[in-house]
């Protein structure tokens, strides 16, 4: 069962309504991989991990997180819709950070990182506190646990967003641009947080223009462009060596 | 203090200057208030307002009845208008068309008509349909009993109210909701929360900033319309009850002045009760402090060097932060 993939694609195409933004990929994440995927924007790189958690549905072709397929279920070769709240099971497991953060601005970081063990997992208050203020501390916030989020620099909101998705122990981390609206200067210290977890072994997807981290952090790169994975590979290697003259193109613009 | 620039230039410490006059401002302010005075004084002394009858009806137990029932009628049918409202509102962003269409035909049809014809038409309900029957349709009812004896015209008058006010209630409702960034119910959805928790603990609090404000004045409008439920008719009320007694004395003036002042007596309850229904919903959105941007430049020198581009794997610790000593 370790041998298993993470995460499987196998040929998914997304369309919104006539516009095809996925165009039948296919890739494999391992256990404790960390996967960075870059792109132009429009490139379709968000609308994939935005399937993986089933926050859109696919159109065509397989996707499977952990050997279990996400938002249906397959009996005797016919594929069911799933029940919002098999959904919501499976969502569970993983955690997402978002762009624009998305923190509950009506809630304090503290509150934020409780409230879906809380409600979602149903686990008492007190083990919840503990383990929230020792994810704080993780993200290195523990003085800012009672701060609302209006109150905190976007890096210090991100890094509770992402102490916010590790409260749910998920199995799979996946970022979207968690560093695209930050000041500059804000970066660093997120990256440093997502480095962090992938030293200890997380399995993670990370949708980045941070050709840095990538170099540094990733186990695989994978570059797409008008919905399909043009170039992937080994991160040094493909930025270094770029074979398709779409990737070329795209590094010569962000490198 | 004085702030050292980048040119090292040294800039003044604050600005004396003679303050702008404005006399016309004054002027026009004193005028008004020699015009407020002038009227007080005349309508004291002035007979038609018969300050003493006021005073003798003001607390008369038939008007304090009338008032505490005129409450009734505002908390009950504002109760079920949200309760209704709340529904309606869901109903209309529901992805289903036929829930949605059917939200808003209700919403045509209880705005698009005065709430004086709704009222009348729920006091003729009893000839209308005169039984109540509860069974199967197309068979023998189990039970039937006359319209009139079920509904009495306080619970008439509560249902019209309330069906009525349900109507602006769900477009309140509705704009709250829509008024949540889309990203904090994404959020929700992707933490394993399901559609109801998201709402109830997610986006619901947060509209309530936005439905607050407007639902209050909503509250203060049904307190005065119950005033329009006499065309049911129900006459328990506070204006009825004041124009029935003045019907009887002649004491017209007097006795509008008495349901005035018990109006302007709850509205000003309802006023502070939404002050403080504001402020507590206002949590983490309404209290921002001026220093913000002191705290982002703290933060960013606190923050660890980037990693990027460091060219080796070096063990990098979480970013800490300072204690709040310095603020």
């Amino acid at each position: 069962m370790l041998d298993t993939p993470m995460v499987v694609a196998d040929r998914v195409s997304k369309s919104f309504g006539s516009n095809e933004v996925l165009k039948s990929i296919s890739l494999e994440v391992k256990r404790g991989e960390v996967m960075c995927l870059v792109g132009p924007s429009g490139s379709g790189k968000s609308t994939f991990l935005r399937c993986i958690n089933h926050l859109e549905v696919v159109s065509s072709g397989r996707l499977s997180v952990d050997g279990e397929l996400i938002g249906y279920r397959e009996t005797n070769d016919k594929l069911y819709e799933m029940h919002p709240r098999e959904a919501a099971r499976q969502r569970r497991d993983i955690g997402m950070v978002f762009q624009r953060f998305n923190l509950f601005p009506h809630m304090t970081a503290l509150q934020n990182v409780m409230e879906a063990p809380i409600r979602v997992k149903g686990l008492s208050k007190a083990g919840v506190e503990a383990n929230a203020r020792t994810l704080l501390a993780r993200v290195g916030l523990a003085e800012r646990a009672d701060y609302y989020p209006a109150h905190l620099s976007g890096g210090q909101q991100q890094r509770v967003a992402i102490a916010r998705a590790l409260a749910m122990e998920p199995k799979l981390m996946l970022f979207d641009e968690p560093t695209s609206a930050l000041d500059p200067e804000l970066v660093g210290e997120v990256l440093d947080v997502m480095q962090g977890l992938a030293r200890d072994g997380m399995t993670m997807i990370v949708v980045t223009h941070e050709m840095g981290f990538a170099r540094e952090v990733a186990d695989s790169l994978v570059f797409m462009d008008g919905g399909v994975v043009v170039e992937s590979g080994v991160p040094t290697e493909v930025l270094a060596n770029p074979q398709h003259h779409r990737t070329q193109a795209f590094l010569s613009k962000v490198l | 203090m004085t702030h050292t620039t980048a040119t090292g230039v040294e800039t003044e410490p604050g600005i004396k200057a003679i303050r702008l006059r404005h006399p016309w401002r004054n002027i026009f302010a004193v005028v008004l208030l020699i015009i407020v005075a002038l009227f007080i004084t005349d309508a004291a002394m002035r007979p038609a307002y018969d300050w003493p009858a006021v005073g003798k009806y003001l607390f008369d137990q038939r008007i304090s009845q009338a008032a505490f029932i005129t409450l009734q009628l505002t908390v009950y049918s504002m109760v079920i208008a949200i309760i209704l409202g709340v529904t309606l509102a869901i109903m209309r962003l529901s992805p289903n068309t036929v829930v949605s269409s059917i939200a808003w035909v209700y919403l045509w049809i209880f705005r698009g008509t005065p709430v004086y014809v709704q009222l009348a038409f729920w006091g003729l309900i009893g000839t209308i349909y005169q039984t109540i029957d509860i069974g199967l349709p197309f068979t023998e009812p189990w039970v039937s009993f006359p319209t009139r004896v079920a509904l009495s015209a306080f619970i008439l008058a509560i249902v019209g109210l309330a069906l009525n006010e349900a109507a602006y209630m769900a477009e309140i409702v509705r704009a709250g909701l829509l008024s949540v960034d889309s990203g904090q119910e994404e959020a929700a959805t992707a933490l394993g929360m399901s559609w109801f928790q998201t709402m109830v603990r997610i986006i619901v609090p947060q509209s309530m900033r936005v439905i607050i404000p407007p639902a209050g004045n909503e509250v203060i409008s049904m307190l005065k319309t119950t005033s329009l439920v006499t065309a049911i008719p129900f006459t328990l009320e506070l204006y009825t009850r004041s124009r029935d007694i003045a019907a009887v004395t002649f004491e017209t003036v007097p006795m509008l002045i008495v349901a005035s002042i018990w109006y302007l007596f709850f509205t000003s309850i309802l006023m502070v009760g939404q002050y403080f229904l504001e402020k507590r919903f206002a949590r983490g959105i309404g209290d921002r402090r001026p220093d913000k941007k002191a705290d982002d430049a703290a933060a960013s020198l606190t923050g660890a060097t980037p990693v990027v581009g460091s060219g080796q794997p070096t063990v990098v610790l979480p970013p800490t932060d300072p204690p709040q000593g310095d603020r």
